[in-house]
């Protein structure tokens, strides 16, 4: 056994230590295999940190490199090679933080097949601390295959009533993006000769012309798994359908890694091609915020109502994204951070309350905050960082983004971010709505009256989401810092490419 | 002599972050021990940390003294990002302080009062337990408050904006299972934010504007560049002051966005003195008289903040002249004298605004926290009197009310006093503030000059018309025949904001312009407005004969119980309208709420799932999909499975055990091939 491991090979294959030993015990003690899986996903979280006490936050480049010849495919080299910077830093953590969290949700959630249920859970953090680490691209492609295939068995066997056809919309509907990916891939590979990041940015030239097809070969797998509209057909399907832990996971970072996808690749990868599509990005991306916040006030499920709500949230990451220029980048990827918490959290609410009555209608609900204040106020705080409230971390994200995407170059007209700033007044429309059907009014259905308050665990589940989601609202400063020198680096290689355009 | 060096060096400035602090304190100690150690210990942590609140405002209004120019007290960075530098930082200056010592100070009356309020209204409403939450939320506003008006850049301002808005929603959905259908409470709660939302868009808008013109959002440097090259840009700055205006009138509740306020009456009635009426929905004017240097460039917009506030003084006061509700009433004369500021602002008079601003907030904080008392005790008497036939009974209808004066003695005199100062009758607060707003408007625009006088006209009217069918006459009903007076954790505030109603005017005393020379450290080209014997000598005049009328119509014969209001049969459809509130929110429910819903629904069931999610994606790309797939699975089949040996497949049985009820077929050999790839990836570095 080789132990000259760097630290994240550690963060990224950790939790394959937890499924070996969770492949051993028996599958009827379910409580301790809980625990592995907990303690598993704390340690690897326990690793992460330790990546960022590592990290040098002044440094813009990719740190704690490894990198390792690994095979040879029609005589290209493939590379084992990890590293981080500020693109990818938060996300890890990230996904290292929600892991535990969600995994802890399911301690009363999930009582079926628990041992199957946890090894798919952490093989799933395996795969997406791996796309957010990959340097090579072939690499990277493979856990972002990988992702799918746990979470494939997540939706499809612990799923609701119609979950076999969701796995499979999943499935085949990131799928179909990723083969386009794949044959951009494969096309830079031969082309020149490596699959490395770095060193493909570095040796640049990629023909305007050639950009535009590899942009949207690449575009249309990131863009599905974001998802922007109009390609989130597959997104109520799944959230619906999967558990509320694959629900949190899903919200909370499979979905960044369609955003992280642009910012890793698109972004540098073919600058000029992005300075060319950031309008139209711009425009998909508004037409998303309002879009998604409209239908979100229409739905009658709460899951439903969440996961369009994420159409919209995600819609301003994309537009930030685009802005291409430091204050709507690094909002982005600020939001990417906000989005995942809190909507990772509404998911666990909603967990809780299907858990207690096994509906997530709005209409079977009503003046829960009396019976339950405990919940009510945490869903309420969870509530007003998800609509942007400033004071709490979504509107950190929103500001940066839309100042970014106001004085956009590239966007080229104030009028995206404009219109982008009613999706806030629509955010209030739809999530107010959401926590007066839930909370407020009077307590008129029976079977509402008896239901109990959350418990210690469940608190436990929701208390670190909000302690964070009040750092970033009110001291994003340590986040910015980490994020700051790869994104001017990103900034500088995009501007050097617009003189070129010009 | 230690003191006084403290003072001239400025050394309280250096407490100025604690007048944020003590409410936060406060709100957590009740969010900790509020329930647990009762209703004293709640009300009374809620109120000494507004108490000593108040204190530091003092200390801050001391250290000014000699330093009028103020300072900037950095607490901590914010957000640096890119270009982008925002502090947390906390501006001290005349007009911060004028605000933190206004806030604070009704605030602490209003925090004792509701000790009282909430004793009561608690156990009316049927839930005790909730009395430590109303001073959570109580405190909160109160820190909400005091970021907003101590912000040294516009983002905190915001900050500060929405949080008091939270606060808003919170307390007027308080009671949040009542009102009509149960749900009445809720839904105006949120109509308070969404409509607020609309303004805080145009703020946000007029921030990327500002900033891009200028690079930043601080006070000083906006201000510093609208003086160095504001002549330059006086497009940008007059669309950045437009949508600044459209901010302010929904906090301020301006047309045409003052829809909210009066439905925010459902919240208990501390709640709509407090934020309601004297102080959350004066930001707007604040944030104008902040921005003086922008609005100073922008004439056009400053002139239809003009026009807007006195069209919405004119516009308000007719409804509130047609309304029965005790609350509404003071809600409508609310906006109405909101737009007396707003108009004042607009034409420059920015000490008059902020003058009435402060005079307004002691008599009408007084008008609504006496206007509780009356309800309590009406509610009393209610619950004095037997009643078994279980007919519905509105304590705060005027019809139902009638010579209270007799029974509620200390209630009546107070009430009479703000009901005269909100007139403008001298020597009173309102007198003064409100004469400085029309003397500036009679030089600077005779439009808006009419269109307030015809205002205060009516708002004397109202005001009469109030207190006879409150106080005079006989009850007209058996709850107000045995109401009852409340006790003095009640009145003695009472008794203080009356007081401060009577006096308030001293504060700008024409000739002596006291708070002319104290706000003009910081606003600058502020004049002082001479005392126009001809115009305060009509006002006087207008206001005696609006009481008059009053008294010819209500007071000469009172109305009995189920008469009709006496001037609906002189002005005919005129009074249906003022009573419907000119249909203003039937109208925006027909052009703006059922079309939004209507959207809403079509795009989600008919576009969004119909069309898009059934049709196009289940049939016409699923057959598509499949045969894809496929066609996927045997190349992968061919290439991936076929080379891994079957050892491994143990590991996975289970799993596909388990899938073969899935019945997907080839979907799931691809995937398992992805997955035994992905495991021999990790046993390659494991074990390699």
């Amino acid at each position: 056994m080789n132990l000259s491991f760097s630290i994240l090979s550690w963060v990224t294959f950790t939790p394959v230590l937890g499924v070996l030993v969770l492949l051993f015990l028996p599958k009827d003690r379910r409580n301790l295999l809980r625990w592995v899986a907990v303690l598993t996903s704390m340690v690897a979280f326990g690793l992460s940190l330790v990546m960022l006490a590592q990290f040098d936050q002044t440094n813009a480049s990719l740190q704690m490199v490894e990198r390792l010849p690994w095979f040879q495919l029609a005589g290209m080299q493939i590379e084992y090679f990890l590293g981080v910077d500020g693109l990818s830093v938060l996300l890890v953590l990230l996904t290292t933080f929600l892991t535990p969290i969600s995994i802890i949700s399911t301690w009363s959630a999930v009582e079926e097949r628990v041992k199957e249920f946890l090894i798919f859970f952490l093989l799933l953090e395996v795969g997406m601390v791996g796309v957010f680490l990959s340097q090579d691209i072939f690499l990277f492609y493979i856990f972002w295959e990988f992702t799918l295939v746990p979470m494939y068995f997540l939706i499809g066997i612990w799923g609701g009533p119609r979950r076999v056809y969701a796995a499979i919309k999943f499935f085949l509907y990131t799928m179909a993006g990723s083969i386009l990916m794949l044959l951009a891939i494969l096309w830079l590979g031969i082309t020149f000769e490596s699959f490395s990041v770095p060193d493909l940015i570095a040796q640049g030239g990629i023909p305007g012309s050639v950009q535009t097809w590899l942009f949207l070969a690449f575009a249309a797998a990131f863009a599905i798994k974001v998802p922007m509209w109009p390609l989130h057909s597959w997104l109520p399907d799944a959230h619906v359908e999967a558990p509320t832990a694959g629900s949190v996971i899903l919200a909370g970072v499979l979905l960044k890694m369609g955003t992280y996808g642009f910012l890793r690749f698109n972004l540098p990868l073919f600058p000029e091609a992005s300075i060319r599509f950031a309008p139209w990005m711009a425009l998909l991306a508004v037409i998303g915020i309002i879009y998604g916040a409209a239908v979100a006030y229409a739905q009658k499920d709460v899951k439903m109502l969440v996961a369009y709500s994420s159409v919209s949230h995600l819609g301003f990451v994309v537009l930030g994204l685009f802005a291409l220029n430091p204050l709507g980048i690094q909002g982005g990827i600020l939001q990417m951070i906000n989005h995942g918490l809190s909507t990772g959290a509404l998911f666990l609410i909603v967990g809780m309350i299907y858990e207690r009555r096994h509906t997530r209608e709005m209409d079977d609900f009503g003046g829960l905050w009396k019976v339950m204040p405990i919940y009510g106020a945490l869903t309420l705080i969870v509530t007003l960082s998800s609509m942007g409230l400033p004071g709490l971390n979504g509107f950190v994200g929103e500001f940066s983004i839309l100042l970014g995407a106001f004085g956009s170059e590239a966007i080229g007209s104030p009028i995206y971010a404009g219109i982008a700033a009613a999706g806030v007044i629509m955010a209030a429309i739809y999530m107010l709505y959401m926590f007066q059907k839930l909370f407020l009014g009077p307590l008129d259905k029976d079977e509402n009256k008896v239901v109990k308050d959350i418990n210690l665990r469940e608190i436990l589940t929701l208390v670190p989401l909000v302690v964070f989601i009040f750092w970033i609202g009110l001291y994003p400063k340590p986040f910015f810092n980490l994020i700051g020198p790869s994104v001017d680096k990103l900034v500088a290689l995009l501007q050097a490419a617009s003189v070129a355009v010009h | 002599m230690v003191l006084l060096e403290v003072v001239q060096g400025g050394g309280f400035f250096a407490y100025a972050p604690l007048i944020i602090a003590l409410p936060i304190l406060g709100l957590i100690t009740n969010i900790i021990f509020g329930r647990r150690l009762g209703e004293r210990f709640a009300g009374i942590v809620a109120s000494g940390a507004v108490a000593l609140a108040f204190v530091i405002a003092i200390l801050q209004f001391l250290a000014l003294q000699a330093h009028p120019e103020g300072v900037t007290i950095p607490i901590a960075e914010w957000i640096s990002v890119g270009s982008l530098s925002i502090p947390w930082a906390i501006k001290v200056d005349t007009l911060s302080t004028t605000m933190m010592l206004m806030v604070t100070g009704v605030s602490t009356l209003i925090h004792i009062y509701a000790i009282g309020y909430m004793h009561e209204d608690v156990r009316f409403q049927g839930d005790p337990g909730r009395y430590a939450r109303f001073f959570i939320f109580f405190n909160l506003f109160v820190a909400a408050m005091m970021v907003l008006v101590s912000a040294d850049n516009y983002l905190m301002m915001f900050v500060g904006w929405e949080g008091v808005g939270l606060c808003s929603y919170l307390l007027i959905g308080f009671w949040y299972e009542k009102g009509e259908d149960g749900i009445g409470n809720a839904v105006a709660g949120k109509k308070a934010f969404v409509t607020n939302r609309i303004g805080d868009f145009g703020f946000l808008i007029a921030m990327f504007l500002i900033f891009g013109a200028v690079g930043s959002l601080q006070f000083d440097q906006v201000f510093h560049w609208v003086h160095e090259h504001g002549l330059a840009n006086v497009g940008v700055i007059s669309v950045a002051t437009l949508f600044l205006l459209l901010g302010a009138t929904g906090k301020s509740a301006q047309l045409p966005l003052f829809v909210w306020l009066p439905d925010a009456m459902a919240g208990p009635t501390p709640v709509s003195a407090l934020i309601h009426a004297a102080t959350m929905v004066t930001a707007g004017i604040y944030m104008i008289a902040r921005s003086a240097p922008l609005f100073e460039v922008a004439q056009s917009t400053a002139n239809l903040v003009a026009w807007v506030g006195a069209v919405t003084a004119l516009f308000a006061a007719t409804i509130a002249v047609g309304q029965f509700d005790i609350k509404r009433v003071l809600a409508y004369s609310t906006i109405s004298q909101l737009g007396f500021m707003m108009a004042a602002v607009g034409i420059g008079a920015y000490v008059a605004g902020m003058f009435h601003l402060v005079a307004h907030a002691f008599f009408k904080a007084l008008l609504f926290l006496s206007a509780g008392s009356v309800i309590q005790g009406v509610e009393h008497g209610h619950h004095h009197i037997e009643h078994g036939d279980g007919e519905p009974f509105e304590p705060q209808d005027m019809r139902n009310m009638g010579g209270l004066r007799s029974r509620m003695k200390v209630t009546y005199w107070v009430y009479l006093i703000g009901a005269l100062a909100l007139a403008g009758l001298p020597p009173l607060a309102g007198f003064f503030s409100k004469d400085e707003i029309l003397a500036d408007a009679n030089m600077e625009n005779m439009g808006v000059y009419i269109l307030l006088a015809a205002a205060a006209f009516l708002t004397a009217f109202y005001m009469g018309r109030q207190i006879l069918m409150v106080f005079f006459g006989k009850a007209r009903s058996e709850a107000a025949a045995h109401a009852t007076e409340n006790p003095p954790v009640m009145t003695i505030p009472l008794m203080a904001l009356a007081a401060l109603a009577i006096f308030g005017g001293a504060l700008n005393l024409p000739g002596v312009h006291k708070l002319t020379d104290w706000l003009a450290h910081t606003i600058e080209h502020v004049h002082a407005t001479e005392f126009n014997v001809l115009v305060a000598g009509l006002s006087v005049l207008f206001a005696l004969i609006a009481i008059g009328f009053s008294w010819l119509l209500y007071g000469r014969k009172t109305m009995k119980e189920g008469d009709p209001d006496p001037l609906r049969k002189i002005l005919g459809p005129i009074f249906v309208g003022m009573e419907n509130k000119w249909w203003v929110d039937e109208l925006y429910d027909f052009l703006i709420i059922r079309p939004y819903v209507a959207i809403s629904w079509f795009l989600a069931d008919v576009v969004d799932w119909r069309f898009w999610h059934d049709w196009f994606h289940d049939s016409v790309l699923g057959s598509a999909y499949r045969n894809g797939s496929r066609w996927l699975a045997w190349v992968f089949d061919l290439r991936v499975i076929d080379g891994i040996g079957n050892g491994l497949g143990n590991i996975t049985s289970w799993g596909s055990q388990r899938l073969r009820v899935l019945q997907t077929g080839y979907v799931r050999n691809y995937a398992l091939a992805v997955l035994v790839g992905g495991v021999l990836v990790l046993s390659y570095f494991i074990f390699g």
